[in-house]
């Protein structure tokens, strides 16, 4: 791609380990998000990237990417990924793990990608307790093709297919994934987050580290939605942005674990 | 010399995947191969520890497929003509991430959901491509019980070497009928996988990404110039075909699978009226083996191509032979079979004015 990353110049005397206080983890690629100004996706692949470096698992993971916003995600995540068909990620990710069981996997999608094109893959995973885990970010939008609306788009929100807001009658209610999941018997963890302030941000990855532990243990299916933003197709500030998920994203779609696994 | 056994086409075809270290097969039921996914989930596991899953769709074990060729497995699918019309976006982005695997279309009639009975008219989506964009499947198209056995051992051994998704294209006969035939021995499962493989990422070195997306246009034309050479490669190099008889032939029949096999015996019958036919039979029906054909032409008056379709590979005889000889058809659709006599029938009475 056309970014080119600027050297900058070091002061010995300051890079020194004792005054690091933050720094991208060596899971993630020099090179440098593409994603919008604002946007929730480069903080989930941020702390995800970190998770795996803590859990010193980055030969042992293998990720699929989707068809959306977060196409890309190979350029970013250091480990060793697979580039899926709109919505397969979790067929795709089925034949990666039942061929290494012992691997970690996890899939990357957006909610176009797992909630309307990909529901049927998606739901029978989960079904088999496929002993992967899911991330999800929904921010209630198809973000790459510019707007439109998603499975997860909430009543009345404007899109450019529902210029006029959506119409429930018409277009259906938005889909609480997670809910729906949770029924399964054979899913382990549910949990939905966001990552629209510090604090939601820690409880995200400790969520995502979580299910990377249960995957170990071989538990079975997780997922981790993400409630996220999309400032550039919402049509919004970054901070505008984060007052929607406030205001009318967490309302619809609460935070919090949906399935725990049980304690033996 | 292996095992001989009498067996049907789906159970033989199963049984040589165990012998030759598959790792995986991922399928949905679907007449006339259901027997296949039966047969992998009694036998497969405890022998060799295989893994055979049912996935939810067609859609599903396309990509099932994908994920475990693209972690370097050696993996198998099959289907019958509407599961593979659903496996096309899949096998587009396999031929595209140039990941290796078997995929086995034992075709029945259509278009639609058609009938369960035999046909041959996928012909054109599996050797023209199928899905989007520039690719092809290498296609082997065996006629008899034998073939389904061997072309998974060849199959997966051209995948392999070419980077590429196999098909076997069968059909519904091809998959039912019960013959006596030779089993290669067990092969040992692979334990060593490719550089490219996803299995995690190696120390030192730089993630591996399986993908067929390359969104500038300057790198996708260099990503399909070096498809294209490969496909020359192998039109080049891995043309099968069988001829009989064909040196003092007046006249060609011709077919693929079973509409060969027909032709074969159609063949029997006008040799013993003193017509002196010979025959070819395309095993690779892609890469085509236009050459043979081209070589024939000007030696013959004319050649009859016998199809369980309304002539699709009609089309490629045509080409071979640049108009230098005439090209006639006899092909029932639908899931009917032609008889032999019909065949002669209709070739006396294009060829040699007949009634």
């Amino acid at each position: 791609m056309g970014i080119q990353v600027q050297e900058i110049p070091i002061n010995p005397e300051i890079v020194q380990d004792e005054n690091l206080l933050y720094c991208k983890p060596d899971t993630l690629t020099p090179k440098p998000f593409h994603y919008c100004p604002g946007c929730g996706h480069s903080t989930v692949h941020k702390i995800l990237m970190e998770v795996v470096a803590e859990m010193g698992i980055q030969e042992e993971i293998i990720g699929v990417a989707p068809v959306g916003c977060s196409v890309f995600a190979y350029d970013y995540m250091d480990v060793d990924m697979q580039e899926a068909a709109h919505g397969r990620a979790c067929a795709v990710a089925t034949g990666i793990k039942r061929m290494m069981p012992d691997k970690f996997v996890f899939t990357y999608q957006g909610d176009g990608d797992l909630a309307a094109i990909g529901t049927a893959e998606t739901i029978h995973a989960a079904n088999r307790g496929e002993n992967i885990l899911v991330v999800f970010i929904n921010n209630a939008v198809y973000g790459m093709t510019s707007g439109q609306m998603a499975p997860t788009t909430l009543p009345g929100m404007v899109s450019t297919t529902s210029p006029f807001g959506r119409d429930v009658h018409t277009m259906g209610y938005p889909i609480k994934v997670s809910e729906l999941l949770a029924t399964l018997p054979a899913v382990a963890y549910v949990t939905r987050q966001s990552v629209h302030t510090p604090g939601n941000v820690r409880k995200t990855k400790k969520a995502l580290q979580k299910a990377l532990e249960y995957q170990k243990q071989g538990l079975g299916f997780c997922l981790v939605e993400i409630v996220s933003n999309c400032p550039s197709n919402w049509k919004m500030t970054p901070l505008e942005s984060n007052k929607f998920i406030d205001d009318k994203m967490i309302p619809y779609y609460p935070l919090g674990d949906v399935k725990v696994p049980e304690v033996k | 010399m292996g095992e001989l056994k009498l067996m049907k086409g789906n159970e033989a075809l199963a049984e040589a995947m165990i012998r030759v270290g598959c790792d995986g097969y991922f399928g949905y039921p679907i007449t006339p191969q259901s027997e296949v996914i039966e047969y992998l989930s009694r036998e497969a596991t405890p022998r060799t520890g295989m893994v055979i899953l049912q996935a939810e769709s067609e859609v599903a074990s396309i990509n099932m497929i994908y994920g475990a060729a693209g972690a370097g497995r050696r993996v198998a699918t099959t289907s019958s003509s509407p599961g593979i019309s659903l496996m096309q976006e899949g096998l587009s982005y396999i031929a595209g991430a140039e990941l290796p695997c078997l995929v086995v279309n034992v075709v029945r009639g259509g278009p639609g959901l058609g009938t369960i009975q035999p046909s041959q008219s996928d012909y054109f989506q599996a050797t023209k491509g199928g899905g989007h964009g520039d690719y092809h499947l290498i296609v082997l198209a065996p006629y008899n019980v034998q073939e389904m056995v061997d072309f998974v051992k060849l199959g997966f051994e051209l995948a392999e070497k070419y980077r590429n998704p196999v098909m076997i294209l069968a059909d519904g006969a091809m998959g039912q009928m019960m013959e006596k035939v030779v089993l290669f021995d067990q092969q040992p499962r692979k334990t060593e996988f490719p550089e490219w493989a996803t299995t995690g990422k190696p120390k030192d070195k730089p993630h591996r990404v399986v993908t067929s997306l390359f969104i500038e246009p300057e790198v996708m034309e260099q990503v399909n110039l070096r498809l294209q050479a490969k496909y020359r490669e192998i039109e080049q190099k891995e043309v099968m075909f069988q001829t009989i008889d064909t040196e003092d032939a007046d006249y060609i029949f011709t077919g693929f699978g079973l509409g060969a096999r027909i032709a074969m015996k159609a063949m029997e019958i006008a040799r013993s009226k003193g017509i002196k036919v010979g025959l070819i039979r395309p095993i690779t029906v892609y890469p085509f083996p236009y050459s043979i054909y081209k070589e024939i032409a000007p030696k013959i008056k004319g050649i009859l191509d016998i199809e369980l379709n309304a002539g699709q590979m009609i089309e490629d005889v045509r080409l071979a032979v640049e108009g230098k000889v005439p090209v006639e058809f006899f092909g029932r659709m639908g899931g009917m079979i032609p008889d032999p006599e019909s065949v002669v029938e209709h070739f006396e009475k294009v060829f040699l004015g007949g009634k």
